[in-house]
């Protein structure tokens, strides 16, 4: 990070990390804790809906500013990411860390898991080498209970010389408390003392050569023994910030007192590492020691339950099945459930659109504004929304829900082997299956891999698996097309061709994956250390709220911003004529020979470019431009659908042909948007457009070829 | 008595092993020391996915699951 331009050290970090939206007046409160520790639970319920969310300037790591008042105080409470450490190992960690020691939040809240303390200690410990500002949160305490677990809050308070609260956030018992303990410490009522983990003694004795010189460089800005530690164990991020200090005398000091310190050091070390597992080991033991002090375990076998249900679920010989099946069943009850919800969507845009109509009419606003606006604009971003949004509504809190249960996991080691020999992260398998929903939402879902590389890869590829946008498509031509002659098992021969579709599209994931692994973004996997979670209870009403604030809504309102200009070039084209001609058919003719080489006709390749807003409106616009009416539209029966097809001379190969590019093409803009966004990289936007759209033309070539060759 | 030594990789389901060290590197020995993976630590080796790999442990109190990659890097005492 570009730091040695800058003349003041401290302000230049200072400014690189400040959120931009924080409040001036209000107490900066800032919440860490190890992933599945309930933290976003505490956050929610600390803040309920007075939230928002942004990205860290330049960093793809989100992060959630909330407020609320207690007693007179106006609190911004800051989520940070879930990390396990403060050793900056990914960029969630960096982010967390550089929060922490920079922007100096008046207290932090230490969220750990009851029924897992000791893990989350080592964190706590952490946090406490930085700051003496902080509050320990020990949520889950009911789930602790539950499995006999006992926590001696007041012991453990008094160990770690911060105020402990237990907390069941979900059912807002304890928060009270929680906001008090903040408030004191922010407001300075509490002096907390907080426990520092004793190193051993070569260890002390240089973090006291080089505190003493450290300390004036610091002038109070850090705690100048977590920052001797981190010079001792040669961190990159502080010896730069030291490199940058402005005050030339302390730092001669400085380097000698580095010297000498390093001089110690190797009386015991041979090299840094060893150094490293040193202060590891020394944190991990004293948390060790403390949960020792103070936490119980009256039953020895508390996750007896969870150990039996992951004997099931992830059992060899039900493991994957149970996972096909459960995935198929919210399958099942988004495309059943989305039908009835589309129709009644549709039918009250269509009422509403009648309404607009007399409106412009009333009005006398003349024709062409009102078939650029209302047949235009209006009917794409309705179609686009009555498609859209029901799958979104059923899809995203039934995933939520797996989530809550912490079932998702399970889902990524059961497959991970797979991932790990196309070099990716297991947890791909989640991001695609949150692609089968929307893949922008799939997208963003993608900042669950730590390491860039294969959060990347997810990230490029996630468009090969079919969103519910393309399931109608693949729905009605294989019913049409692949199904239409055998009756009576037409549903079933169409859920068995669409199931051989998600099939297909997770091998070629799994390919192209591989492909990027050897070649533009060469590398082995990273460290995979995949945490199991106790399973939990979900909440409900927290589901539905959360999926549909976070998730439906967020994806919607882009889908909305691509549709609307979208539905106006579309209806312009169509009502442009030049020689008699709309441009739509100009275009079409020029794509036609393109189209032929792959199986499909011009019409249907620009439907797909045309569709690009989503991909919902690819099937409409191609029936569209046979019909040669003017505006979306969808024909009454699947029966007349297939007749306009044939007499436009489609073929089984060219629905296959459909299908196969509907899988395989550049993803709607939406997602495009949603990839810049998270990548902040036009090189990667431009690559996860070319890719699939490369692969989608191939293949279809491929087919065309093939079929012609064999004479089927 | 003298403990047999294996990595994580070779302990067998259901057997616990007190670990010895670790021999990876970097980052990800950092990583693993992050978890609570240090010297002396007692480990018990789950199950394996059904896809073969990753391999879940239980180790303070926490389930994790790692790839043979990072658990034969890993050296238990046997229990």
């Amino acid at each position: 990070m570009g730091l040695t331009a800058q003349s003041t050290w401290l302000g230049a970090l200072k400014n690189e990390i400040a959120f931009e939206k924080f409040g001036t007046d209000s107490i900066i409160v800032a919440l860490v804790g190890n992933p599945n520790t309930g933290k976003s639970t505490v956050f929610n319920s600390l803040t309920g809906l007075k939230q928002h969310t942004g990205n860290w300037p330049g960093k793809t790591v989100t992060c959630a500013e909330g407020f609320y008042e207690h007693k007179g105080e106006e609190i911004s409470l800051v989520d940070l990411p879930g990390t396990y450490s403060l050793l900056p190992n990914s960029v969630e960690e960096e982010v967390a860390r550089d929060f922490i020691c920079f922007a100096k939040p008046q207290c932090c809240v230490v969220v750990t898991d009851a029924t897992c303390l000791e893990r989350n200690l080592n964190l706590v410990l952490q946090v406490l080498e930085i700051t003496d500002r902080a509050v320990v949160c020990v949520n889950l305490i009911d789930e602790a209970k539950r499995k006999k677990i006992h926590i001696d809050l007041k012991k453990l308070s008094h160990i770690l010389g911060v105020p402990v609260v237990g907390t069941n956030a979900r059912e807002q018992e304890g928060l009270d408390r929680l906001k008090d303990e903040i408030n004191n410490i922010s407001l300075g009522k509490i002096k907390a003392s907080p426990l520092k983990v004793k190193y051993d003694e070569t260890i002390e004795r240089a973090i006291k050569v080089i505190e003493e010189s450290l300390y004036p460089l610091l002038k109070g800005e850090l705690d100048s023994r977590w920052a001797a530690l981190r010079l001792i164990e040669e961190d990159k991020r502080i010896i730069d910030m030291v490199n940058n200090a402005d005050n030339l005398l302390s730092k001669e000091l400085l380097k000698a007192a580095l010297k000498e310190a390093k001089g110690i050091l190797e009386t015991r070390y041979a090299c840094t590492d060893e150094i490293r597992d040193a202060i590891a080991t020394a944190i991990v033991l004293k948390a060790e020691e403390i949960s020792r002090a103070t936490v119980r375990f009256e039953n020895t076998h508390y996750n007896e339950l969870d150990r039996k249900i992951d004997d099931i679920l992830t059992s060899k010989l039900f493991g994957i099945p149970i996972m096909l099946a459960l995935l198929g069943f919210v399958f099942w009850l988004t495309i059943s459930g989305a039908n009835y919800l589309s129709e009644i969507l549709a039918e009250s845009f269509f009422y509403v659109e009648d309404f607009l109509t007399d409106l412009f009419l009333y009005f006398g606003v003349p024709e062409w504004i009102y078939g650029a606006v209302v047949l235009g604009v209006y009917r794409t971003v309705a179609w686009v929304v009555s498609v859209m949004l029901p799958p979104m509504a059923i899809f995203f809190p039934l995933f939520t829900l797996l989530e809550d249960l912490g079932y998702l996991p399970r889902v990524a080691f059961n497959l991970d082997n797979f991932f790990k020999k196309a070099h990716t992260h297991g947890k791909q398998a989640l991001t695609m299956c949150m692609g089968f929903g929307c893949n922008a939402a799939g997208v963003v879902s993608c900042r669950i891999i730590d390491s860039p590389r294969e959060r990347l890869i997810a990230t490029i590829t996630n468009n090969f698996v079919p969103c519910n946008g393309r399931f109608p498509t693949l729905i009605a031509l294989s019913t049409l097309f692949i199904a239409g002659s055998f009756g009576a098992f037409q549903t079933v021969i169409a859920t068995i061709a669409v199931m051989v579709a998600i099939v297909f599209a997770v091998l070629i994931t799994l390919m192209v994956s591989k492909i990027l692994s050897q070649t533009i973004l060469k590398g082995l996997p990273s460290t995979f250390t995949l945490e199991l979670p106790p399973y939990r209870k979900p909440q409900f009403g927290r589901i539905l709220v959360r999926s549909l604030l976070d998730r439906t809504i967020f994806v919607l309102a882009r889908a909305a911003l691509v549709a609307a200009p979208a539905g106006l070039i579309i209806w312009l084209m169509t009502n442009t004529y030049i020689d008699n001609i709309s441009i739509l058919g100009w275009c079409a003719k020029f794509f036609e020979p393109f189209g032929r080489i792959m199986g499909l006709d011009g019409y249907i390749l620009l439907a797909f470019f045309l569709g690009l807003p989503a991909n919902e409106i690819v099937i409409p616009i191609i029936i569209m431009s046979y019909t040669a009416s003017n505006s979306l539209m969808e024909l009454e029966t699947l029966a007349s659908l297939r007749q306009l097809l044939l007499a436009n001379g489609w073929t089984w190969v060219t629905a296959v042909c459909t299908m196969i590019f509907s899988l395989n093409h550049f993803p709607c803009g939406t997602t495009l948007l949603t990839i810049y966004k998270e990548t902040q990289s036009i090189k990667w936007t431009v690559a996860s457009f070319l890719i699939p759209t490369v692969t989608g033309i191939l293949l279809c070539i491929v087919f065309r070829l093939l079929v012609s060759l064999l004479g089927i | 008595m003298e403990r047999e030594v294996v990595s994580l990789y070779k302990l067998p389901i259901g057997k616990s092993g007190r670990v010895k060290m670790l021999t990876a590197n970097g980052n990800i020995r950092r990583r693993l020391m992050d978890l609570g993976l240090v010297e002396n630590t007692v480990v018990e080796a789950l199950r394996k996915s059904p896809s073969g790999d990753p391999t879940a442990y239980q180790f303070r109190g926490t389930v994790i699951a790692l790839r043979s990659e990072e658990a034969s890097n890993i050296f238990v005492h046997v229990c």
